[in-house]
């Protein structure tokens, strides 16, 4: 519909009336045989009767050439109607509009929130995310954002944001009953079902799915549990599998992006014991990826475990990221393993200052006790 | 479509550049406003050739210099014809100023 119109609100207006049609006639006349189709109809041809209605909006409106299947029989079973959902997520999360707003319309035209939920979930005034919401939208009808996947060459740079996307909405949003992650989880399995051959796209439902595995085991009496202290027969075992099959499939199509590496981590950290040499190897290949500090950070603790903290230490000097607690943390755990006490103590107190959880705070005093006696 | 490319380049890269460099780069942009899709397009002459006209009480106001007094200042402009954003955000992308620290806005016109 969006697509056909090119104006989202007119889409939406048109599918209420239609709805409205449906609930006035069906009760009495029963259901037609395709009911989906009979919407999709019905809502094009009212937007239809009401543009022929209003020409400046026609003019304004690109309108399409109305195929012939609208003015003949509903009789439609033959007719296929195209799959939508792809070319609106990537219109929803087009770089031209700003992050927040990509986010807002995702949820709102795949999802099927409200924005009274979308403005919860994100603990916003429903004020300002119908503002956010409406000024996306016009700015896709004004600028003319396409309606459609994008060419070859710039896939791989949308794909990633559409994925960015998905993976903030899994990570940020607090709902009002549950939170956003089966929301993420269920537009993930969308995506893998419409780009069944994108790895990167395997590799992000991956990772959701093996995290959301370990949700009932992350929480102890309303303190975060760190991973190896978990209680593993919380851990959903079902959903671990899902998780290490979409990441076999990502593996099968040769995926090595930075969601597929993340999901190989993911799942490798999940053993026990765990294969460091593999996880330092991994950490090593997502740096490339990313160049990013903290991932570095990541691979040295691994390198610890495989070399041992010396060669690990090493590694975390070379880091610029002071201010970052985990740094001074990780830091604090390589000298006092190293025999270095004095140093360890410095850096442990550096943490504990950074540290914004009692349960970090408790470990790291107890640290700071232990590296003191 | 139509679209206004406004084109913002870095203070001083231009200059910077060896006479060759800055040759090329003109040659590129002399190429670009020849592809398809560009009306047309030109180059401004330095903010310092600026004059900004306000008229009050029936009295016009002249000031010497730009209208906003920034940083950075509107070098020069694409007109474009595109079926959508897409397609004219390509032809800023190829734009030298965007590529050297510099940076184009990309504006639908009005469609009367």
């Amino acid at each position: 519909m969006v697509g056909f119109l090119g104006d989202f609100d007119l889409a939406e207006e048109a599918a209420q009336e239609a709805f409205t049609i449906a609930a006035e006639h069906w009760p009495r006349d029963g259901p037609p045989a395709n009911p989906g189709a009979w919407l999709t109809i019905t809502a094009r041809n009212r937007a239809i009767d009401r543009l022929r209605r209003d020409r400046v909006l026609a003019e304004k409106t690109r309108l399409l050439e109305v195929p012939e299947v609208i003015e003949g029989e509903m009789n439609l079973g033959a007719v296929g109607f195209p799959d939508e959902r792809l070319e609106l997520i990537f219109t929803c999360c087009h770089p031209s509009l700003r992050l927040e707003a990509q986010v807002a319309l995702t949820l709102r035209a795949l999802g099927g929130l409200s924005t009274e939920q979308i403005a919860r979930a994100f603990l916003v005034p429903e004020e300002t995310m119908k503002r956010r919401l409406s000024r996306a939208k016009r700015k896709i009808r004004d600028a003319a954002i396409p309606f459609r996947v994008p060419a070859e060459h710039l896939l791989p740079e949308r794909l990633a944001a559409v994925l960015a996307v998905v993976y903030l909405i899994f990570n940020e949003g607090y709902g009002g009953r549950g939170d956003l992650a089966a929301e993420a989880l269920r537009l993930g399995a969308a995506l893998a079902e419409l780009m069944p051959d994108e790895p990167e796209v395997h590799g992000l439902v991956a990772l959701m799915l093996l995290d959301d595995a370990r949700r009932d085991a992350r929480f102890a009496d309303g303190e975060l549990v760190l991973l190896a202290d978990q209680d593993r027969t919380r851990w959903d075992a079902a959903t671990i599998t899902r998780g290490r099959q979409a990441l076999d499939r990502a593996f099968a199509l040769q995926g090595r992006g930075a969601y597929v590496v993340q999901a190989a981590i993911a799942s490798l950290h999940m053993e026990e014991p765990r294969d460091w040499p593999q996880i330092a190897g991994l950490y090593g290949e997502l740096v490339r990826l990313t160049g990013s500090a903290v991932v570095e950070l990541n691979r040295a603790i691994a390198v610890a475990e495989v070399d041992g903290p010396e060669a690990g230490l090493a590694l975390v000097d070379r880091l610029d990221l002071d201010g970052y607690q985990y740094f001074h943390s990780t830091r604090a755990d390589l000298l006092r393993r190293l025999g270095r006490a004095e140093e360890a103590r410095t850096e442990y107190e550096r943490a504990l200052e950074l540290a914004h959880t009692e349960p970090e705070r408790r470990f790291l005093r107890r640290r700071i006790a232990e590296v003191s006696a | 479509m139509k679209y206004l490319l406004q084109i913002y380049p870095a203070a001083g890269e231009f200059e910077e550049l060896s006479e060759d460099e800055q040759e090329a780069i003109v040659g590129e942009y002399l190429a670009i406003e020849r592809s398809p899709g560009v009306l047309g397009g030109d180059q401004l002459q330095p903010v310092e050739t600026a004059t900004t006209v306000r008229v009050e009480d029936g009295e016009t106001l002249l000031t010497d210099g730009p209208f906003v007094d920034a940083k950075e200042h509107l070098g020069g402009y694409l007109l474009v014809e595109a079926d959508d954003l897409d397609a004219a955000l390509e032809i800023a992308a190829r734009i030298p100023a965007a590529r050297m620290g510099g940076a184009v806005e990309v504006r639908p016109l009005v469609e009367r």
